[in-house]
């Protein structure tokens, strides 16, 4: 089965791959919404309408001539288990919106999982490029490339004033969306992050994150995205993205190194806590294994680690999901059990670091 | 009542989404919501956000209070010829029927474009080959003319005559353009 093969492949190349300044950047990507100019949008089409479109995308893939991308796979919603979509979900190849919400929906994805292009989600079209590291114009070149590529086949809904047209005002023009995935624990350890964020927001940029007590993100990790789409280019908006990206970046590094000189043992003290907690326990929750996941990576990108393999946090961010865990034990979980098997996974992976 | 996700716990969060126009509700148990909040943050896009923000809009933004007029006077709803939606429907989603809708609410829409994009209301981006050239020329067009008065604001005359040559040279391309093409 084609499906198995991508879901047992289970780690896509943004998460085992490092890219430029990937000790900070975790992933970038790009989202370009599209849809098509005479079909009504997914709010208000009718199943002849969904349908007219998945036939109209298996079309343009029959016909393919995109050789850089590899072969590609159309997947339909409907026709794939509650746990199949999850684990997809999981892997950021497509929205939740797309595995819950849209019935008429279909993914169509590459072999290494760098691109994914979702059909009848929020929009007809939504295709998306996911690269390691920062990589934001790799990503949107990618993008534009596919775009052009079903523009020759397919007729965009645009319009001179307001671009390309999208179901939500809050993506019209560009249609572009781009994110970051950072690691920034330093901002947090240094409690700098409260200060930087509302300066983000007020450069038209949004920051997500999950929020636990205090401070502290899940993980540590942030989402840094574009909010306006009209009225900019997509390499303004890109570029714009980059530069904050960048100038965290520094600010990230300098955090780090302002924790080495002054907390030194208390730091390595703290990463080795949570190496061991990783590797010993055996109930662990979601948020703990975040926390110490953290804590791990920066001490392997901080020289405190040696022997494990700096995507491990990428990685294991991705594979200790509900999903992902209950694949793994292959059959459904109740909560408490997803605990067991999460610690269990994690203690696994890193005794694989240690045979290597 | 009992989490949908996980079929076990009790469910202590409950939500209504709309997904098409329909809604539904949502029940979890705290541990599936965290979960499912994790998976959320970093794939999902803000639509509810938008929701609140358009309802925001309507009791702020003067664009929306409609002229006092009599009381008996029936408000004319405007309504997309081709899917039906009307302004009203589209506040209450948040997402228009069609790419028609644009068009018919565009005069509605632009203070709520500005606020959604810092002021920006037109398209200054990528544009379909097929639309080909003439929208483009008409974009530089109206840059140029824009750089045109600026520059004569600075009096910057010199300049000005350059860009006004500029100007006539790309209304020719234009014309000759638009006579080929049709
Ligand atoms: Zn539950
Ligand atoms: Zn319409």
């Amino acid at each position: 089965m084609s499906l198995e093969r991508f879901l047992n492949q289970a780690v896509s190349s943004w998460m085992s791959e490092e890219g430029p300044d990937s000790d900070i950047v975790l992933s970038s990507r790009i989202r370009l919404a599209r849809n098509f100019e005479s079909y009504k949008f997914p709010t208000l089409f009718s199943h002849d309408e969904a349908k007219m479109i998945i036939a109209n995308m298996e079309e343009v893939i029959a016909k393919s001539d995109l050789q850089r991308f590899g072969q590609m796979e159309l997947l339909k919603i409907e026709e794939m288990q509650p746990l199949q979509k999850r684990v997809l979900v999981e892997k950021h190849l497509i929205s939740p919106h797309l595995a819950e919400d849209s019935p008429y929906g279909a993914v169509l994805l590459t072999e290494n999982e760098e691109v994914s292009i979702m059909i009848n989600e929020e929009d007809h079209i939504r295709i998306q490029c996911l690269f390691p590291g920062l990589q934001l114009s790799e990503a949107l070149d990618a993008a534009n490339e596919i775009d052009d590529w079903l523009e020759d086949k397919i007729h965009f809904a645009f319009d001179e004033k307001h671009g390309y047209l999208t179901s939500c005002p809050t993506n019209v023009g560009t249609g572009l969306r781009a994110s970051v995935m950072m690691h920034l624990p330093g901002l947090i350890l240094t409690q700098q992050i409260n200060r930087i964020i509302p300066a983000i927001n007020q450069l038209g940029l949004v920051v997500r994150g999950i929020y636990g007590e205090g401070s502290e993100a899940l993980g540590n990790i942030f989402q840094i995205s574009n909010q306006i789409t009209l009225g900019k280019s997509e390499e303004d908006i890109g570029r714009d993205l980059k530069g904050v990206v960048s100038q965290l970046i520094s600010q990230e590094r300098s955090a780090r190194e302002a924790l080495r000189k002054t907390s030194n043992i208390q730091l390595e003290d703290r990463v080795f806590r949570s190496l061991g907690v990783l590797s010993n326990s055996r109930i662990i929750e979601s948020k703990e294994a975040a926390r110490c996941l953290s804590d791990v990576r920066l001490g392997i990108d901080m020289g405190y680690i040696e022997k494990i393999s700096k995507t491990i946090l990428n990685e294991l961010m991705i594979l200790t999901q509900p999903g992902f865990l209950q694949q793994y034990a292959g059959g459904s979980l109740r909560p408490h059990e997803r605990d067991i098997r999460r610690a269990a996974l994690i203690r696994e992976r890193l005794q694989m670091e240690q045979q290597k | 009542m009992i989490c949908q996700e996980c079929n076990q716990k009790p469910a202590a969060l409950h939500f209504t989404k709309i997904i098409n126009g329909e809604k539904t509700e949502v029940h979890l148990c705290e541990k599936c919501a965290q979960e499912k909040g994790e998976m959320f943050i970093f794939n999902g896009e803000s639509g509810f956000a938008f929701n609140n923000l358009l309802a925001g809009l309507l009791n702020i933004d003067p664009t929306f209070q409609k002229p006092s007029q009599s009381p008996f006077h029936q408000e004319e709803i405007l309504q997309c010829e081709n899917c039906s939606m009307t302004f009203p429907q589209f506040l209450k989603i948040g997402r228009f029927g069609c790419a028609h809708c644009y068009e018919t609410f565009k005069e509605q829409l632009k203070p709520v474009l500005r606020r959604l994009h810092s002021g920006n209301w037109t398209h200054n981006g990528k544009i379909p080959k097929r639309i080909g050239g003439g929208i483009h020329l008409r974009k530089q067009i109206e840059e140029l003319k824009s750089e045109l008065s600026e520059s004569i604001t600075r009096e910057e005359f010199e300049k000005a005559a350059e860009i006004r040559d500029e100007i006539r040279a790309l209304e020719n391309k234009l014309a000759n353009s638009q006579e080929g093409g049709e």
